[in-house]
């Protein structure tokens, strides 16, 4: 899976920290996005970022300016305010998916399952999504106990939903 | 001149060839019509060409070669002739007529040849004679081709045993005594041919004498495809008597090349069984001879030997190899006075990577290598040589690549002291060797004390050796090293609390001497792994029998104040922040309100007299509320005097709509969902009230100052807050304060002066939308949405 050109579009909730890393994403696929963490000193990345992909219009941002963090209700409005069907975060290192009315709100958690203050036992993760016309399928990988747990969360979006207006 | 010279060889060269040509075509004729005489007459003539003295070997060697080609011919004849029935002994009698020496001995040889074929005399006869009479000629380049050529023509006529020509019982001892008596011979035509001509061409001559060394050498490579050469033969007679021609010859050129050529030629398991009387020579041999190549050889192959197979290893053992080569090498170093540090280097390098190899379990011994290694360099200073210390890293390592486990390599007592011979350029490059290596590796329990051994192989990393900080270091360079430091910082993990403890106690000790550079690489990864041992003693009963001692979160969290304060010097005020407010959240999941309580006010202080960017100030203020916002463990007066500090500085945010954003989040500090006792309603709104008015404040000043409206996208921010809380139940929220800010952001993003602002729009029709959404939701959270009219 990690091999270049598998992946066209990486999208990242920020905390890089280092150059390495970035680079490294970079290697996997050079279509990358970035929200900037409250770790991250590179200044280059914005607070917050949309982008189309296909028929959906994807949102991310690390999180830490979201209060409560991790609060769904709260992410939700965010959703809202950047107008996405899909919104990005991070700052739990708590993969967390939540379908509503509006879209989904997915937390990838930590790939590389760093210390969390917000969470106890930080299992590493990540999140394929893989975006075919109006559907959505989003594959959680989790590795819990040595080992890998792939889960499955499906979305379609409708449209009439937002012709109505 | 030269050029000349380079000239006047070439015509030699045409001359002889063109004389040998037309012999050749004499001979030829002479052969086509079945006249011997005549045929030896011109053959005799053409050979005469190869008494030149004027070519340079490698044109001698052109003109050799066509010689050679037309003999083969000649020796065709000879062979048709024999079959013919005529008399091989009176051909090799006839051939004796030619007048000149040289042309005389080729003409024996070729029929030496056809004569040892026909087996009317034994092989063992003609061989000695031929060897024997090849003596008659002194001069070094005429004499190494003709027995050059005496070797070619014999080397598939040899006595062997099991060869057609195999004699009687000391048969394979005729053989080897052949090739040897040429062998001898011809080194020391080879060894010779430095004192021919004049001083000033010395150099040339060596280069030239370089390029026949194989003429030579082929006489080992015949000695080793004899069948007969066992191993017994081959240690009381083959190598005894090539070694006495190597040693005694004194030449430099001739031992090297020679020595190598032993090692290459002859089997593994015959060196093995010989180390003693090969390791023996090599004292002996000149003091300018490049030594540690030709042992490094021997080294690799005897470990390519033992990597064959694990049945040679019990040979290794009873030979006691390593002990031998150990010493051989100390001899070698002892008698070459002046061998540069690489060789030193070199040589031990090659005996490590043997014994890691031959010997896997034997840690002592490599230990022991490296210590005879710092014997030898004691006493010589840093080793300056870019070469040499290229080679140290190599040497070190060996260990790591072998063992693939820090663990094992910090067992030699010896590899500190290795280090101390390498500049600091060099010491952080094997730094870096070794924490990649542990990176490689996945198993990270250590203890305080091999954590402390890391820490000095690594110091190059850790602090400023030679204690100036050293300011030609690359920016990524740096970058790079430390971060592999604070990556390393991470690894170390110990299932014991306490020792996990001391662990952090020693990293701490080595981190604060780092340097303002160095410290903000590798403090949060300390940090964090001590966040990691209080989350895991605090699961755990504290302090069950009172134990002073025992590690307690409260001392990692005095611990944690220590590492944080060293950020204040360097000084890096926004990281510091992060890390109280991290450490201020572990306390508060300790229930330790005070330790908590402080944090905070470190995080405080620092926000307050460090942090003076407005863009830093705005992220500080989230992380300050988001996490206060979690605190369960402060009683109501220390909430209230941190609650009221962080709005207070929420409101004095330099931009308006930041002032605003950070206000309404304060919102959440006076109600937590899942707690009754932290819901106060009438403080939720006085903040969303105070957002509203510094949003209407913004919109006047942007009016002001750019004739629009600005943006009104803070409103629809506000109103989602309101309905946040409407929906959590806060008495507070009326349905006429939410029905009254939509109207008034219908307004306003219907007024004249606003600018379209499709984004807002979009945020509200999607809120409205949310609305909707809700009302039909049903239940208690449709109840309180039912009344709002979109």
């Amino acid at each position: 899976m990690l091999v270049p050109g598998k992946i066209q579009h990486i999208i990242c909730t920020g905390n890089l920290c280092i150059k390495e890393v970035h680079d490294y994403l970079k290697t996997l696929c050079p279509d990358l996005h970035i929200a900037r963490g409250e770790y991250d000193e590179e200044t280059r990345y914005p607070e917050t970022k949309t982008l189309t992909i296909g028929q959906f219009k994807l949102g991310l941002c690390h999180g830490h300016q979201v209060i409560p963090w991790g609060d769904l209700d709260s992410l939700a409005m965010l959703q809202r305010q950047l107008d996405v069907d899909i919104l990005v975060t991070g700052h739990t290192h708590q993969f967390t998916a939540y379908k509503h009315e509006g879209g989904v709100v997915i937390n990838p958690g930590s790939a590389s399952g760093a210390f969390s203050s917000i969470t106890y036992d930080v299992n590493p993760s990540f999140v394929l999504m893989d975006i075919d016309g109006l559907r959505v399928v989003v594959y959680v990988y989790e590795l819990i106990d040595g080992e890998v747990k792939v889960d499955k969360i499906d979305f379609k979006k409708t449209t009439a939903a937002h012709s109505a207006h | 001149m030269i050029s000349d010279g380079v000239e006047d060889e070439e015509k030699w060269l045409a001359a002889g060839i063109a004389g040998l040509q037309q012999n050749a075509f004499y001979m030829h004729r002479a052969l086509d019509s079945n006249n011997l005489r005549d045929a030896l007459k011109y053959s005799a003539q053409m050979l005469s060409e190869l008494r030149t003295s004027k070519l340079s070997p490698h044109k001698y060697y052109e003109l050799y070669m066509r010689a050679f080609d037309e003999l083969r011919k000649l020796e065709m004849f000879f062979k048709e002739e024999a079959r013919r029935g005529c008399s091989i002994i009176d051909l090799y009698e006839l051939v004796q007529h030619a007048g000149n020496i040289l042309p005389r001995l080729y003409l024996l040889c070729t029929v030496g040849s056809v004569y040892i074929k026909s087996k009317e005399a034994p092989a063992k006869d003609v061989l000695k004679d031929l060897v024997e009479m090849s003596r008659g000629i002194q001069n070094p380049v005429r004499g190494l081709f003709l027995r050059s050529y005496l070797s070619q023509v014999s080397r598939d006529k040899l006595p062997d045993i099991g060869s057609e020509y195999e004699g009687d019982a000391d048969t394979v001892k005729d053989a080897v005594e052949f090739v040897l008596q040429n062998f001898t011979e011809m080194n020391k035509l080879w060894v010779r041919m430095q004192h021919q001509g004049p001083a000033r061409e010395k150099e040339k001559r060596e280069k030239e004498r370089s390029e026949l060394r194989d003429l030579v050498g082929k006489n080992l490579h015949v000695l080793s495809q004899i069948e007969g050469v066992d191993l017994e033969l081959y240690k009381d007679t083959v190598l005894p008597r090539v070694l006495e021609q190597v040693v005694n010859c004194k030449d430099e050129l001739a031992q090297f090349y020679l020595m190598d050529c032993i090692i290459q030629v002859f089997p593994d398991e015959y060196h093995l069984q010989t180390l003693d009387i090969l390791l023996g020579a090599c004292p002996q041999l000149q003091p300018s001879v490049d030594i540690k190549t030709v042992l490094s050889q021997l080294m690799e192959r005897l470990s390519n030997y033992a990597a064959s197979s694990t049945e040679v290893l019990p040979e290794f053992l009873q030979v006691e190899a390593f002990s031998k080569l150990s010493n051989a090498i100390g001899k070698v170093i002892e008698a070459q006075v002046d061998m540069p540090i690489i060789g030193v280097v070199t040589l031990y390098s090659s005996l490590l990577k043997f014994t890691l190899h031959v010997h896997p379990d034997r840690l002592d011994y490599a230990d022991q290598v490296l210590g005879s290694f710092v014997k030898k360099l004691s006493g010589k200073g840093k080793i300056e040589d870019s070469r040499a210390t290229k080679q140290v890293v190599a040497l070190l390592s060996a260990p790591l690549e072998k063992y693939n486990d820090i663990v094992t390599a910090l067992k030699l007592s010896n590899y500190p002291r290795v280090l101390g011979f390498l500049d600091s350029g060099t010491n952080k490059v094997m730094a870096t060797v070794i924490i990649q290596s542990i990176m490689k590796n996945t198993t990270h329990v250590l203890t305080a004390e091999k954590v402390e051994a890391l820490f000095e192989l690594i110091k190059g990393l850790i602090e400023d050796l030679d204690g100036t900080p050293d300011d030609e270091v690359d920016e990524e360079d740096f970058k790079e090293e430390q971060n592999s430091v604070a990556r390393l910082i991470q690894m170390f993990s110990n299932d014991d609390s306490e020792e996990m403890f001391k662990i952090i106690c020693t990293v701490k000790k080595h981190i604060l001497t780092g340097g303002p550079k160095r410290l903000p690489f590798t403090v949060p990864p300390l940090v964090f792994s001590s966040l990691k041992l209080v989350r895991k003693l605090q699961a755990q009963d504290e302090n069950p029998f009172g134990d002073e001692a025992s590690t307690t979160p409260k001392k990692l969290f005095q611990l944690l104040t220590q590492i944080i304060e060293a950020l204040l010097n360097v000084p890096a005020p926004e990281l510091a922040l992060r890390l109280y407010l991290q450490c201020a959240e572990a306390a508060n999941d300790c229930d330790l309100e005070p330790v908590a309580y402080e944090f905070f006010t470190q995080a405080y202080i620092l926000y307050e007299e460090e942090i003076s960017d407005s863009k830093a100030q705005v992220t500080a203020i989230h992380l300050i509320i988001g996490t206060l916002q979690r605190m369960h463990v402060f009683g109501v007066e220390n909430r209230d005097t941190l609650t009221h500090k962080a709005t207070g500085y929420s409101a004095k945010l330099l931009k308006k709509p930041d002032q605003c954003r950070a206000v309404y989040a304060c919102s959440h500090l006076f109600w937590v969902d899942d707690q009754e006792n932290m819901k106060d309603g009438e403080r939720v709104l006085i903040c969303l009230k105070r957002a509203l008015r510094i949003a209407n404040a913004a919109q006047q000043m942007s009016n002001a100052t750019r004739g629009s409206t600005g943006s009104v996208a803070l409103f629809v921010e506000i109103l989602n807050k309101y309905l946040y809380f409407l929906e959590k139940g806060n008495p507070q929220i009326t349905v006429d304060s939410v029905q009254s800010l939509i109207e008034l952001i219908t307004t306003e993003l219907h007024s004249d002066s606003t600018s379209p602002e499709p984004a807002t729009d979009a945020f509200f029709a999607s809120t409205l939308r949310y609305i909707q959404f809700q009302k039909q939701k049903g239940g208690a959270v449709g109840e309180r949405y039912e009344s709002i009219k979109v």
